[in-house]
């Protein structure tokens, strides 16, 4: 009977210290990620490096062609998400609630957020570059880019919308708004931060995708910048891809550089987020 | 008059806002319809069988030999490396936060955690080819330097966070009459996690880890960087294979006109990449709401 006690003792203690190691081991692994990049690249950071267009020679190769891509990228999906995604969640949210067809989205909104990025860059290519005639552009890119993050900014937008208060929507109808008047001047503005905050963090997620981009065609080498939305491009990610295939040492010291500045974008985007998050948090609290 | 003009605003913005919400059915629609199409014309030159059964991929060589199964294979061999790590591990820190560990330490290690998950696959694709595939083969004879069982272990790592943050949801959603009625018994911390709270989770802990297997076979730049690009129907994690995503990637690398047979195989493996998540997906939400219902 005793004997029995310790064990289960020991079995108690076995299962918090496995717990914990696992865990501790998860941290771990990206404390060691973070400073094997850093190693191998933080020596190629420079303004050289961030102002180069690629190069055969390791050493004058930089990352401005992928850059001013990612933003341009970036931006253009930001433009065309936003109305869709937003205007979506609204309807979602506000209007068809209970209709069959509404619930029907639902369902394939969360279906789309499991299919995999690179059958999305199928679609782009089938559609955008080959069907509609974009090409390999930025337009082609983003719009593929915008189709991949919609669910996510669909999704995130609602839960800003369900957390507005009803009092709200009830005291703007009872004041003779209608409805779009009481979405426009009630709702919006109060979900505006939870809003802002989904969105960056979609696009987040948008700036460090590579494979779809890959699928449609978007090349590696680019010596040039994006100058409109019919421009060839490349990102970032596919920068720093680019680099990690070639055998040189030195290149790898490039794709190193290239990750450290991939995710400085991406820390300042989520840096932003939380920002804005915590502000709203603050402000409501008051 | 003003007031059939607000009408008419009302009714337009509830139009407009309909088919934003559309929109999404129509996209579904498109990626049915394009991978259905392009695998309709792969089928008029080489039949399903061959291709579901074949047990040669090399449609880029001269030879072309159209048998997917080796890159089927590459992809189990990698998710179930990957299965091996994000499984027992997130579910272990599952356990840890939800049970042992104190609010402060849940409340610092969760967003750190899910920092993992943030990280683009790119980044994870480099860290295993230049740092865990070196450190692997100080220890593991015979490796080679691009192998199956180093992406398999960083993607293992990727999904971690997603496997243990939906396992713990459905660990904290079990009623607390279960858990106290098991401490009034005299059960310990260990006895209450291992015998009540995971049991009566299991359904929603099998949904996140077959939602981490289908993101484990959709994941695309690991593999791509660290795994080789070499179809090979082989159980052995050590040497360079190839997954379907990764054929995907290698054709769009180059230059494939549109309508060739080597254009069309891309989306025939992209098709059949999208049923496996798709079936996947499916059953991972039926047993969530299967879950659901059984505390409800």
């Amino acid at each position: 009977m005793r004997s029995d006690r310790r064990l289960s003792k020991l079995a108690d203690l076995t299962l918090k210290v496995a717990g914990l190691l696992v865990t501790v081991f998860g941290l771990s692994t990206l404390a060691v990620l973070l400073f094997d990049i850093a190693s191998d690249g933080l020596g190629r950071l420079s303004w050289q490096f961030l102002t180069s267009f690629p190069s055969r020679r390791p050493e004058a190769a930089g990352i401005y062609a992928a850059l001013t891509g990612t933003v341009f990228v970036i931006g253009l999906t930001a433009l065309v998400v936003v109305p869709l995604g937003v205007g979506a969640a609204i309807y979602l949210e506000e209007y068809g609630r209970k209709s069959r067809w509404s619930r029907l989205i639902e369902i394939n909104i969360a279906n789309l957020a499991g299919v995999p990025s690179i059958i999305y860059g199928l679609l782009g290519l089938a559609v955008f570059v080959r069907l509609l005639g974009f090409g390999r552009s930025v337009l082609a890119g983003s719009l593929t880019l915008v189709l991949l993050i919609l669910p996510v900014v669909i999704l995130s937008t609602r839960e800003a919308l369900r957390a507005v208060p009803s009092s709200l929507r009830e005291g703007s109808y009872a004041l003779g708004a209608s409805r779009w008047q009481t979405i426009y001047y009630q709702v919006l503005p109060v979900a505006l931060p939870g809003t802002v905050t989904g969105l960056i963090l979609a696009l987040s997620r948008a700036v460090g995708e590579t494979a779809p981009l890959i699928a449609i065609g978007a090349l590696t080498y680019i010596p040039f910048a994006p100058d409109g939305i019919w421009s060839p491009f490349t990102v970032l990610p596919i920068q720093v891809f680019n680099w990690v295939s070639r055998p040189q040492a030195e290149f790898l010291r490039n794709a190193a550089g290239g990750i450290i500045v991939l995710l400085g974008v991406l820390m300042l985007m989520n840096g932003v987020a939380a920002f804005i998050r915590d502000r709203a948090q603050t402000k409501m609290h008051l | 008059m003003s007031s059939t003009r607000r009408v008419n605003i009302e009714v337009g913005v509830e139009w407009g806002l309909f088919l934003c919400a559309s929109l999404s059915i129509f996209v579904t629609i498109g990626i049915l319809l394009v991978l259905a199409f392009e695998t309709f014309q792969f089928f008029q030159t080489v039949s399903p069988l061959e291709f579901l059964f074949g047990t040669t991929w090399t449609p880029l060589f001269f030879d072309q030999q159209f048998g997917v199964l080796p890159l089927v294979a590459g992809t189990a061999l990698v998710s179930t490396v990957a299965m091996l790590v994000a499984v027992p591990a997130g579910l272990l820190t599952a356990i840890y936060l939800s049970e042992y560990a104190p609010t402060s330490v849940r409340r610092v290690v969760k967003p750190i955690l899910e920092v993992l998950s943030g990280v683009p696959t790119v980044v994870y694709g480099y860290f295993a080819l230049l740092f865990v595939t070196p450190l692997l083969q100080n220890i593991v004879p015979g490796l080679s330097g691009f192998n199956a069982l180093s992406p398999g272990l960083v993607m293992g790592i990727m999904i971690l966070p997603m496997m243990s943050s939906l396992s713990e949801d459905a660990m904290h959603s079990v009623p607390r009459g279960l858990r106290e009625a098991a401490y009034a018994l005299g059960a310990t911390k260990a006895q209450v996690a291992v015998r009540v709270i995971v049991p009566a989770a299991f359904s929603g802990i099998s949904a996140a880890a077959i939602l981490a297997i289908s993101r484990a076979i959709g994941e695309t730049m690991i593999v791509t960087i660290a795994a080789g690009q070499q179809p090979r129907l082989t159980a052995n994690p050590l040497v360079p294979i190839e997954t379907m995503t990764a054929y995907i990637v290698q054709v769009s690398l180059g230059d494939t006109p549109a309508g060739t047979i080597e254009y069309q195989t891309i989306f025939a493996v992209g098709m059949l990449l999208f049923v496996s998540t798709f079936v996947l997906n499916l059953v991972s939400n039926w047993l969530r709401e299967r879950f659901r219902e059984e505390y409800s």
